[in-house]
C-alpha cells in the first residue's frame, strides 16, 4: 500500500517535471520558462504550490478510489445496514493539523517573495522608466534619459529596471510573463516594480487588465540587450534629429502629408512626452506594427486607411482627415524610415 | 386539493395560478424555469465564445459583440442563473427539511422570485436596444463608466432590481430557518443542506448591500453626473473594486456553501451512513462564511495595494482550504465503511470530489500572492473558478435537481439519460477547462477575443472549444430527459432514495400544506431513526387541527413590473425627456402595490379539519 502510493506520486512529481521541463508554449511568451528574475520567483511558487497541492489530491483520489471499490453496494446486501458513525476525533484533528502545516510551508516563502518582489531600495540608482498605459498601447519615458518611445521597451540585460505605471485612461495591466508577473496600471496612483531580463531576447507582453474592444491587441515588447548595446542605443535615440529631412523624395513627401495632415496633433517624434497616439521615434525599428502586425509598408498603408480594421476601438479613427492610397504610401515610406539606431530586436539575439 | 385539482385545468388557470401563486413550492418550479432559461442563455453566449476562439485570429464575432457575450455570459451565469437553482432547489426543500409549512414570508418569496425575473429580462433587453453591458461582469471602473451606449446602464438597473430580489430571498430563508422548524428540530438537529441554506442566507444579508451601494455609485455617475469614480474630479476607480469584492467574494460562498449542503445530504442517503462528523461540518461551513468575508482583496493582488496588505489577504485565503480540506474529508470518511449506491444524483456528487479538490487547490495556487502575479487575469484562473463554481455549484445543482425531482415534480428523472448526462458532461468540463490552466501561464490573458498566431496558443484553446461542445451535448440530453419524464416519466413513490430526511416523509409531489400535522423530530436524520425503529412514519407532534395558509397575490408580480418599467425610466432619462414618464409611472405603480399590501388586511383562509381528515381516506 505504502510503496504504492510512494510510486504514485513519483508519477505525479515527474509528469510535473517533464510539463515544466519541455516549457510549454513559446519561449519569448510561457511564464514556464523564466528569462527573468520576477517570473523565477514565481515559477518556484508556482512549482512548490503544485507538488504540494498535488499531494494533497494524491491522498484524497486513493481514499476516493478504496472507497468507491470497497464500499460500493453489492449484491446480497439489500438489507445490510452500515454502522451509523459519530465522528472520530483523532482524524478530523489529523485532517485539520497537516494541512495547516502544509500550508505554512507555501505561506512562508510566499510571504518572502512578495516583500523582496516590492523592494525599492535600489530604486534611486537604476534606470527608472516611466511606463503610460492607454486605449491600446503602451508608452515609455525613460527617466532623465529625454528618451520616449512607444510599444517597444529597451532593456539592458541583467540589471533592474524600475518601471513607474499609471494609465491615461482605463485600467490596464502590464505583463511580460517570461520576466517578470503582473502589475496593474491604474489612472489615479503610480504603481512600481522592476523587471529584471536575464538573457537577451524580445519578449512578448500582454495587457492583462481588460481594457475595450482592443484589449487583446494590446501587445508589446520587451528587448533585452547587453550593456554596451543598450548605451548605444541611448547614444542613438539621444541623437536623434526629429526635423531631419528624409533622404529619399517619396519619404520628403510623406513627412510634409505627415504635417499637412496634423499627425503630429496626437503623435510626437523625438523626445515629446506621452501624447494622445504613440511616440514614432523609432517606429521603423519596431518589432511590429501596433503591436501586432508584421510591421511592413503594405500593412502600414493598411492602418493608415483604416486603423479601425485592425484594431477596433482605437482613437485614431475618424481623427483625421481622409488619406488617399497614394498619400498612405508616401507617410508609410517617411514613417518606414525612421530608424535611428543600429540596436534593433535583431540585436537582442532571438526574434 | 380535493376536487379542483383532479379537472384539467386551462392554460390560462395555470397562468393565473403561477402569476400569483406564494406557496414555496410553485415559487421553486418558477425559479428553476427562470433560472433554467438563463442558464441556457449564458451557455449559448459560452458557446459562442469558444467558437471564437476555436482558432488564431478568428472572426466569428466583432471585438466588441465578443465584449458583450463575455460579459453576459458572467453576469448570466452568476446572477441568473447558479442563484436562481440554488434558490429553486431551497424553496423546493428546505420547508419540508425542516418540517414547517410555508417559508417565513410568502408574499415576500413571491416578490423575490419576480424581482429576479424581471430584473434579468431587463438586463437582456440590452440585446435589442443597442447593446449589452462590455465592461466584464466585474464592471471595472473606469471603463464602465466610460464604456459608450445604455449597455452598462441595463447592468447597473437590471442587477439591482435582481438583487433586491436576492437580499429578500436570502432574508425570508434567514427568518424561515430561525422561526419554522419542527418541534424538536435543534439547531445542531438541521440537515446540512438546510444548515448551508442559513449561512448562504446570512452571507446575502451582509454581501449584497456592498453591491447594492456599488451599483448606486456607478448608476449616480453614469446617469447623474457624479464622480465617485472619475479620477480627474477627485474620484477614486479603484472604490468600486473593493466595493464590488467584498461582495463578490462571499458571492463565491453564496454558491458553493449550498452545494456542499446538497453534496452532504446526497452522499449520506445513498452510503447508508450518517454524516461523518457532522458538528465539524458545520462550524466548517461556518467558519468558510466568516473567512470569505475577509479574503476579497486577494482579488487584488496585482492592484498595488503593497507587500503587507497582499501578505494579510494571502495568509488569510489560504486558511479557508483547511476547513474546506475537512468537508472534503469527512465526505470521504461518510462513503468510508458505508454501502454506496450509485444513482444519478450520487455520480454527481462523486463526480465534484476530485473536481472540486482540484479548483481548491488551484485556489491555495492562487492565493500565493507572488504565484499569482502569473496566474492574475489569465486563463489559469478562468480555469480555477470554472473547477470550483461548475464543478461545485452547477455539479451539486445537477446532483440536487436529480435526488429531488421525484418531490419537486412527483416523477422520477430517467436514469439511463441522467448518467449519459453526467458522463459527458464530466468529460467535456475537464477536457475544456484542465488545459486551460497552461493556456494562462503559457500566456494567454483572459477576455481574449482573438489570441494571434504562432503564440503556441493554438492546440490547448482548439481542445478547449472541443470540450465545450461536450458540456453542451450533456445539457441538451438533460432537457430531453426532463420534457421525457414530463411525458412518461414513472410515477414517483414517497421516498425514492431510502432517505433520512423529513422532506421523505410526505408525499410525491407534497400537497400545498406540506405537513397534515408538524412532525416530531427526535434527532439527527428524523426520518432514519425511526426506520431503524421499525417504524413507517415520524411521529406527529400536535393533533390535527385547522390548517392556515395564506392567500395568493397578483401585487408581488405588479411591484417587481412597476420596477422594470421604471429601469427603462433611469436609463433613458439621460437622452428623452419623456423617460421620466416611464420613470415616475413605474415607481408610482411599485408604490402603490406597497401601500395596497399596507392598509388591505389579508388574513389568509384555512383548511378545516374535516377535510383534512378526508383526504387521509
Amino acid at each position: 500500500m505504502k510503496g504504492w502510493m510512494g510510486k504514485f506520486r513519483a508519477i505525479a512529481l515527474l509528469g510535473l517535471m517533464s510539463l515544466v521541463l519541455s516549457a510549454c508554449g513559446k519561449e519569448n511568451l510561457t511564464a514556464l520558462d523564466p528569462k527573468g528574475y520576477g517570473a523565477d520567483q514565481s515559477l518556484y511558487l508556482i512549482i512548490l504550490s503544485t507538488v504540494i497541492m498535488l499531494f494533497v489530491l494524491a491522498i484524497v483520489m486513493i481514499v476516493y478510489t478504496i472507497v468507491l471499490i470497497r464500499y460500493r453496494k453489492k449484491k446480497g446486501q439489500e438489507d445490510y445496514i452500515p454502522k451509523q458513525v459519530e465522528g472520530n476525533k483523532t482524524l478530523e484533528t489529523v485532517w485539520t493539523i497537516i494541512p495547516i502545516i502544509l500550508l505554512l510551508i507555501i505561506a512562508v516563502p510566499t510571504i518572502t517573495a512578495t516583500f523582496d518582489l516590492a523592494d525599492e531600495s535600489a530604486a534611486s540608482d537604476s534606470l527608472n522608466v516611466e511606463v503610460t498605459g492607454n486605449q491600446y498601447w503602451w508608452h515609455f519615458n525613460y527617466e532623465g534619459q529625454e528618451i520616449q518611445t512607444s510599444q517597444d521597451l529597451y532593456v539592458p540585460v541583467g540589471e533592474k529596471v524600475y518601471l513607474n505605471m499609471m494609465s491615461s485612461d482605463v485600467i490596464h495591466s502590464f505583463w511580460v510573463p517570461s520576466i517578470s508577473g503582473k502589475m496593474d496600471v491604474n489612472p489615479e496612483n503610480e504603481n512600481t516594480m522592476y523587471i529584471q531580463a536575464q538573457e537577451e531576447g524580445v519578449y512578448w507582453g500582454k495587457c492583462a487588465e481588460f481594457c475595450g474592444p482592443s484589449h487583446s491587441l494590446m501587445d508589446f515588447k520587451v528587448i533585452a540587450v547587453s550593456q554596451e548595446e543598450f548605451d548605444q542605443w541611448v547614444e542613438d535615440m539621444q541623437n536623434v534629429n526629429p526635423e531631419a529631412e528624409p533622404e529619399s523624395t517619396v519619404a520628403q513627401e510623406g513627412k510634409s502629408l505627415f504635417q499637412e495632415n496634423n499627425c503630429m496633433s496626437c503623435h510626437a517624434i523625438g523626445s515629446s512626452p506621452a501624447q494622445i497616439g504613440p511616440n514614432l521615434t523609432n517606429f521603423g525599428d519596431r518589432s511590429t506594427l501596433a503591436g501586432v502586425e508584421d510591421l511592413s509598408k503594405e500593412n502600414l498603408v493598411d492602418w493608415i486607411m483604416d486603423p479601425e480594421s485592425l484594431k477596433p476601438g482605437n482613437k485614431m479613427t475618424g481623427n483625421y482627415p481622409e488619406v488617399s492610397e497614394d498619400e498612405a504610401g508616401k507617410i508609410a515610406e517617411y514613417l518606414m524610415q525612421l530608424e535611428p539606431s543600429e540596436i534593433t530586436p535583431e540585436s537582442a539575439g532571438t526574434e | 386539493m380535493s376536487t379542483v385539482a383532479s379537472q384539467k385545468r386551462g392554460f390560462g388557470e395555470v397562468l393565473w395560478d403561477y402569476l400569483t401563486t406564494v406557496d414555496h413550492k410553485k415559487i421553486a418550479h418558477l425559479y428553476l424555469f427562470g433560472g433554467g432559461f438563463f442558464f441556457l442563455l449564458g451557455g449559448l453566449e459560452a458557446m459562442a465564445i469558444r467558437i471564437q476562439l476555436i482558432q488564431p485570429e478568428n472572426d466569428f464575432v466583432s471585438a466588441g459583440f465578443y465584449n458583450e457575450l463575455l460579459t453576459m455570459h458572467g453576469t448570466t451565469m452568476i446572477f441568473l442563473a447558479a442563484m436562481p437553482l440554488i434558490f429553486a432547489l431551497m424553496n423546493a426543500v428546505i420547508p419540508l427539511q425542516i418540517g414547517a409549512r410555508d417559508v417565513a414570508f410568502p408574499f415576500l418569496n413571491s416578490l423575490g422570485l419576480w424581482l429576479f425575473i424581471l430584473g434579468g429580462i431587463l438586463l437582456n433587453c440590452s440585446w435589442f436596444l443597442g447593446g449589452a453591458p462590455d465592461a466584464g461582469w466585474t464592471s471595472y471602473t473606469p471603463l464602465s463608466v466610460t464604456s459608450p451606449g445604455h449597455g452598462v446602464d441595463f447592468y447597473v438597473l437590471g442587477l439591482q432590481i435582481t438583487g433586491a430580489g436576492t437580499l429578500i430571498a436570502g432574508i425570508n430563508f434567514l427568518v424561515t430557518i430561525i422561526n419554522m422548524r419542527a418541534p424538536g428540530m435543534t439547531y445542531m438537529r438541521m440537515p446540512l443542506f438546510t444548515w448551508t441554506t442559513f449561512v448562504t442566507s446570512t452571507l446575502i444579508l451582509f454581501a449584497f448591500p456592498a453591491l447594492t451601494i456599488g451599483l448606486f455609485l456607478l448608476m449616480f455617475d453614469r446617469m447623474f453626473g457624479s464622480a465617485f469614480f472619475d479620477v480627474g474630479l477627485g474620484g477614486n476607480s479603484i472604490i468600486w473594486q473593493h466595493l464590488f469584492w467584498i461582495f463578490g467574494h462571499p458571492e463565491v460562498y453564496i454558491l458553493i456553501l449550498p452545494a456542499f449542503g446538497i453534496f452532504s445530504d446526497i452522499i449520506a442517503a445513498n452510503s447508508k451512513k450518517r454524516l461523518f462528523g457532522y458538528t465539524a461540518m458545520v462550524f466548517a461551513t461556518i467558519l468558510i462564511a466568516f473567512l470569505g468575508f475577509m479574503v476579497w482583496a486577494h482579488h487584488m493582488f496585482t492592484v498595488g495595494l503593497g507587500p503587507v496588505a497582499n501578505s494579510i489577504f494571502a495568509i488569510a485565503t489560504m486558511a479557508i482550504a483547511v476547513p474546506t480540506g475537512i468537508k472534503i474529508f469527512n465526505w470521504l470518511a461518510t462513503m468510508w465503511g458505508g454501502r454506496i449506491t450509485i444513482n444519478s444524483a450520487m455520480l454527481w456528487a462523486l463526480g465534484f470530489i476530485p473536481t472540486f479538490t482540484m479548483g481548491g487547490m488551484t485556489g491555495v495556487m492562487v492565493a500565493s500572492v507572488v504565484a499569482d502575479y502569473q496566474y492574475h487575469d489569465t486563463y489559469f484562473v478562468v480555469a480555477h473558478f470554472h473547477y470550483v463554481i461548475v464543478g461545485g455549484t452547477i455539479f451539486g445543482i445537477f446532483a440536487g435537481l436529480h435526488y429531488w425531482w421525484p418531490k419537486m415534480f412527483g416523477r422520477v428523472l430517467h436514469e439511463g439519460m441522467g448518467k449519459l448526462t453526467f458522463w459527458t458532461f464530466l468529460i467535456g468540463f475537464h477536457l475544456t477547462f484542465f488545459i486551460q490552466h497552461f493556456l494562462g501561464l503559457m500566456g494567454m490573458p483572459r477576455r481574449y477575443w482573438v489570441f494571434l498566431e504562432g503564440q503556441g496558443l493554438d492546440t490547448g484553446n482548439l481542445i478547449s472549444t472541443i470540450g465545450a461542445f461536450f458540456m453542451a451535448f450533456g445539457v441538451i440530453v438533460m432537457l430531453v430527459n426532463v420534457v421525457y419524464t414530463a411525458v412518461k416519466g414513472e410515477k414517483a413513490v414517497d421516498d425514492p432514495w431510502d432517505g433520512r430526511t423529513l422532506e421523505w416523509t410526505i408525499a410525491s409531489p407534497p400537497p400545498h400544506y406540506n405537513f397534515k400535522q408538524a412532525p416530531l423530530v427526535r434527532g439527527l436524520d428524523p426520518l432514519w431513526i425511526e426506520k431503524t425503529e421499525g417504524k413507517g412514519n415520524v411521529t406527529p407532534a400536535e393533533p390535527l387541527d385547522d390548517i392556515h395558509m395564506p392567500n395568493s397575490s397578483f401585487l408581488p408580480f405588479l411591484m417587481s413590473v412597476g420596477l422594470f418599467i421604471a429601469g427603462f425610466g433611469f436609463i433613458y432619462q439621460v437622452d428623452y425627456g419623456w423617460a421620466y414618464i416611464l420613470l415616475f409611472g413605474g415607481m408610482a405603480m411599485t408604490l402603490a402595490c406597497m401601500l395596497i399590501r399596507s392598509l388591505k388586511d389579508d388574513h389568509g383562509y384555512h383548511i378545516p379539519k374535516v377535510e383534512l381528515e378526508r383526504e387521509a381516506d
